[in-house]
């Protein structure tokens, strides 16, 4: 690919935040986005991943997506932990509206409010959102 | 200051494409440097070669091509998701490179800004 793709990156960190607010199925953004994130973290970059609005159902366990003919890419998230992408959060208020709890997620998160989230962002460099 | 700027729409379906040639080039009028136009998702589909708008409307392939011939802007285009897309470097119109996502992630690091255009 090119000469950035390598694990021993030793230039500035820098924070990033993902913010993922779309489904998983239906448009290519969150599949192609988690792409990205993988990336950043092979980078050494200091990353956090926030899910919100229908982004949650990204993460949502039990995906069964045979009817549609699309890989069900839910798996990855689980692999973000080797990547030590480990700031994984979601918005509380997408949860309740979609009635979902920490409980349906196939990864644990740390579940902040869209006033927490706000303060979240402020702290960052770079948010990217997909 | 130093923006770099990423494109995930086409041309002509959404304005995002547009507007990001239009923020680049006021940029660079303005003595700003783009670290680099990156192309992702839809947003490769601006380097088709092959694009032929109505002559009467703008044509944004060829408006990048000629931004990075004036300015020597790096137009950079994912390589994953251009293959997806079909856009291969026969493909490419002048002044666009097909690379990998890790040029997003440089130009994330080294811009003092990384400015989305979007749906």
């Amino acid at each position: 690919m090119d000469d950035f793709e390598d694990d021993e990156f030793d230039g500035p960190v820098k924070k990033f935040l993902f913010l993922n607010r779309k489904a998983p199925y239906g448009t290519i953004y969150a599949l192609e986005g988690l792409e990205v994130v993988l990336i950043t973290a092979a980078f050494d970059q200091d990353v956090s991943m926030v899910f919100a609005d229908d982004g949650v159902f990204q993460i949502k366990k039990d995906q069964e997506t045979s009817g549609i003919n699309m890989k069900n890419f839910s798996p990855t998230y689980r692999a973000l932990e080797g990547y030590e992408v480990e700031k994984v959060y979601a918005e509380k208020e997408s949860l309740e509206a979609r009635g979902l709890s920490e409980d349906d997620l196939v990864i644990p998160v740390e579940v902040l409010s869209a006033a927490e989230l706000a303060e979240l962002m402020d702290t960052q460099d770079v948010i990217v959102s997909f | 200051m130093k923006f770099g700027i990423l494109v995930n729409e086409g041309p002509f379906t959404h304005q995002a494409s547009d507007s990001a040639y239009h923020f680049t080039k006021a940029a660079l009028e303005k003595g700003h440097e783009i670290v680099r136009v990156f192309f992702y998702h839809d947003g490769v589909n601006n380097a088709n070669k092959l694009s032929e708008p109505q002559s009467d409307d703008r044509n944004l392939v060829g408006m990048w091509s000629a931004l990075a011939e004036e300015h020597g802007v790096e137009l950079i285009v994912c390589v994953a998701a251009a293959l997806r897309r079909g856009i291969k470097d026969e493909l490419l119109a002048a002044g666009f490179t097909i690379s990998g996502l890790g040029q997003l992630v440089e130009a994330g690091i080294i811009g003092d800004r990384l400015i989305t255009f979007g749906d």
